[in-house]
């Protein structure tokens, strides 16, 4: 049995169910027909249809984020192909573990211009964390089961295979069975012990302490916040995310103080500014998040844990370099904190907190109500106050809404918040809604939307739709590209250039053409009602929330300024002029 | 935090695939890294492991994120700074076609032998030079023959290799 032929589609099969794969986003193509075609005649692999490659890639990353798996697409060649280049960058940038296969033309078509060929392997040489074009069927179930270890192994990332039509129609024994190692790529998990003796030091003498986390934590698995969670208990210092680190450790606990850079607390940013001691624990320094280099946390010690030399000393010098896995290292760190009967110091950390706590005091993310207007900020207090005690996966597009969602949801564990941080792809919310949900059909998930980005990936309703998935959609409507005209108010004396959402569809409307439920809310009092019936509601939803189209994201850092230069609010804004240096600074 | 811009010479292992130079160079360009010099060629058939040796150029943060990416890349075994890792030999291969008459013919000729240069193509109007030595070496005959007739240059970039008795693959990859 072992030693029958198959052909190369069903070797791409048999790899995946091997790797333990059961759902896979794709749209089909001439060069994929044969998969396609043996698909149809397995049960094993679900296949869910996205209506553009794009969204495939999205769906495929909002699946991989919420479960620690790979996601998982196919797509045709040519135009098939060239769709997935957004979606694999924005993999990489955020680190997800992604396996994306292309079809390709006939090996003996290659380089011809055949219909519908593209360079794929050429096009996502730099998207990608490896890839790979498959010339043989000999190769094939190695080269595949090597994208998976790849793809999910050290700082996931995305991995394309290329597969020429003519590979998937050969056939060959199957023979490789699930491989670990790679031949050369192997990342490094454990810390040296005497980095773990210096680590300790410097956390036993810190005054001002500050954990500084990211998606690593997120990345090393739910065992590393939890052990993140223990260690910031123990010590007793306070823990700031990034964007892509939210929910790594729980938001409700005390000494998070929010998330920090240019849209972060005033007390995450402050105490970043005024530590003598930064833990990063799988953060990369983004320029997101540090503001201006020279100015950034001028009087710190640095500690740095990350699986990737190439993230560390990138941006930002560190003292202690730490090039490990956040799980292992920090428990690493835990046992050797513990065997010691090591105690942070006390009486500092009263000092530091207390500082901490008055900067808290300036209650940065308030904003005024109206009895009128619906406020963005409004609404999303009561989206989370309706869902804060279910396991709620949210979602978001790209823009204000995505910073005022990060701002105003307390994210309690890791993997519940997906987001487009590095490359910041609207369209990204609506199909990562769709992988979620696939992976979690029970529960809860909301992708919080801007009208804007919302439109960039709409033909997706149809795919939530189809597989029936209750994915709820929440737009925060404004009828602005409201973070560029927020920009544009900062910057260009409020010229508005091509920033209004024009000619919107109605959206309740659209959703129900779709045969999706559309509900709109247009005054503060109907927020709570409309809520309601969203979350009573199993189908999927776009809720349209009429906003104020004017309010602005504060805190902001202004691009080029340091932590220390935050606007609080829209009557500081005259106050510091935007630098030269920072007019050029995206 | 240092400013100062060195020059550091670097070999890489890689797997001898389709399309490992690309990666290489693409690195290179889409990160804006300075290439002075790039070579490549197999060093062991049973392996397919090629060797490429770059010269590049940065802050000494630069040069350690240039390292950090080349070894993050997949195909890559190793990667070894020899500006940093110590005393190394760096060698680069020219040839040299210079065509000249007479007076400046002789003068050609004495300059080659003085460097150590060997005549591997000769017709009464040219020659062809080849010579071998440090980058600096190459670029003193180059600036000598100039006056004298060069009018065509094909060098093969610096290759390098540590001195001693240790071999580079005895490095380790840690990514
Ligand atoms: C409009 C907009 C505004 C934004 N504003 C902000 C903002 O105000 N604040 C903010 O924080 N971000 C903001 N971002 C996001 C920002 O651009 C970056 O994406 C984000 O800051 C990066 O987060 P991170 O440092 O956690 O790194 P990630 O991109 O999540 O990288 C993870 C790091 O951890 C390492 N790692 C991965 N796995 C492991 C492991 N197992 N063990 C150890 N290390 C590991 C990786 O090598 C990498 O260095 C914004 C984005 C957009 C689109
Ligand atoms: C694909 C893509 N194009 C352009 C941008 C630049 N951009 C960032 S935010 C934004 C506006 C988003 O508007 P909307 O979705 O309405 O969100 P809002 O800011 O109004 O909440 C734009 C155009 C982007 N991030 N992604
Ligand atoms: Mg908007």
């Amino acid at each position: 049995m072992d030693d029958a032929q198959l052909t190369g589609s069903e070797i791409v099969l048999k790899v995946l169910v091997d790797q333990g794969v059961d759902v896979i986003f794709g749209y089909p193509g001439g060069a994929v027909l044969p998969i396609y075609d043996a698909l149809y005649q397995q049960d094993a692999i679900r296949h869910i249809l996205v209506r553009q490659e794009g969204g495939a890639v999205h769906a495929a990353e909002g699946y991989a984020r919420s479960t620690g798996r790979v996601g998982v697409v196919l797509v045709t060649s040519g135009p098939g192909a060239t769709n997935t280049v957004t979606g694999l960058t924005d993999a990489l940038m955020d680190s997800i573990p992604v396996v994306c296969l292309t079809g390709q033309v006939p090996t003996h078509l290659i380089g011809n211009d055949a219909f519908q060929e593209a360079d794929t392997t050429g096009i996502t040489r730099p998207c990608t964390k490896h890839n790979y074009l498959v010339k043989s069927v000999d190769d094939l179930a190695r080269v595949l089961h090597e994208a998976f270890y790849v793809a999910s192994s050290g700082r996931p990332g995305p991995v394309v295979v290329d597969l020429p039509k003519d590979i998937l129609q050969a056939e060959a024994v199957y023979t490789t069975s699930r491989q670990t190692r790679h031949k050369t790529y192997r990342p490094k998990l454990k810390a040296e012990p005497d980095q773990i003796e210096e680590a300790v030091r410097l956390i036993a003498g810190a005054k001002r302490p500050i954990f500084y986390t990211g998606g690593g934590v997120i990345n090393s698995g739910p065992r590393a916040s939890r052990l993140l969670t223990r260690l910031v208990r123990m010590t007793g210092f306070p823990c700031t995310n990034t964007l892509m680190g939210l929910g790594g450790f729980p938001g409700s606990d005390p000494r998070f103080i929010g998330m920090l850079g240019m849209h972060g607390t005033y007390e995450a940013n402050l105490a970043m500014y005024n530590c003598d001691l930064m833990i990063a624990v799988g953060a990369r320094f983004d320029d997101r998040v540090t503001g201006k280099i020279s100015e950034f946390s001028p009087g710190s010690k640095k500690i740095q844990i990350d699986i990737d030399p190439t993230s560390i000393n990138k941006n930002v010098m560190v003292d202690l370099p730490i090039i490990g896995d956040v799980g292992i290292v920090l428990r690493q760190i835990i046992k050797r904190w513990e065997e010691g009967q090591c105690r942070a110091d006390e009486k500092a950390l009263g000092k530091w907190w207390k500082q901490i706590r008055a900067w808290q005091g300036r209650d940065c993310l308030s904003y005024e109500m109206s009895d009128t207007i619906i406020k963005p900020q409004f609404a999303l207090q009561r989206l989370y106050e309706h869902t804060k005690k279910r396991d709620v996966y949210i979602t978001t597009e790209v823009g204000q809404h995505q910073m005022w969602a990060a701002q105003f949801f307390k994210l309690e564990k890791p993997k519940r918040f997906m987001t487009s941080g590095g490359l910041g792809t609207m369209g990204y919310g609506l199909p990562a809604a769709i992988g979620v949900q696939i992976a979690h059909p029970d529960a809860l998930v909301i992708d919080i939307a801007g009208e804007a980005s919302i439109l960039m990936n709409i033909q997706e309703m149809s795919t939530a739709c189809q597989y029936r998935l209750p994915v709820k959609i929440f737009i925060l409507n404004n009828q602005y590209m409201g973070m560029i005209r927020q920009w544009q108010d900062l910057l260009y004396d409020g010229r508005y250039s091509e920033s209004y959402s024009a000619s919107l569809p109605d959206f309740v409307k659209l959703a129900e053409s779709f045969s999706a439920v559309g509900l709109r809310a247009e005054k503060p009092d109907e927020v709570d009602g409309v809520i309601s019936e969203m979350l009573a509601t199993d189908r999927p939803v776009i809720v349209d929330v009429v906003v104020d189209q004017m309010e602005n994201c504060f805190p902001m850092i202004p691009s080029g300024a340091a932590h220390n230069e935050m606007l609080l609010g829209p009557d500081d804004k005259t106050k510091t002029p935007v630098s030269e240096e920072g007019m050029v600074l995206v | 935090m240092e400013e100062e811009v060195n020059k550091h010479t670097i070999s890489v292992l890689v797997d001898n695939e389709t399309g490992v130079l690309a990666r290489v160079i693409g690195l290179f360009s889409g990160r804006g890294y300075n290439i002075e010099s790039l070579t490549v060629a197999e060093v062991d058939k049973r392996n397919s492991v090629s060797r490429i040796t770059v010269v590049t150029s940065g802050t000494p943060m630069i040069i350690e994120q240039i390292k950090a990416q080349l070894s993050r890349l997949v195909p890559v075994h190793i990667v070894s700074d020899h500006t940093e890792e110590g005393p190394h030999v760096e060698r680069e291969l020219a040839l040299i076609k210079v065509a000249c008459s007479g007076e400046k013919r002789v003068e050609s000729l004495r300059i080659a032998d003085i460097f150590r240069a060997r005549v591997v193509d000769s017709t009464n109007r040219s020659f062809v030079f080849e010579i071998t030595g440090a980058t600096e070496k190459l670029e003193a005959v180059i600036k000598l023959m100039t006056p004298l007739g060069l009018i065509e240059v094909s060098r093969t970039g610096v290759v390098a290799i540590a001195r001693g008795d240790q071999s580079i693959a005895s490095g380790n990859k840690s990514i």
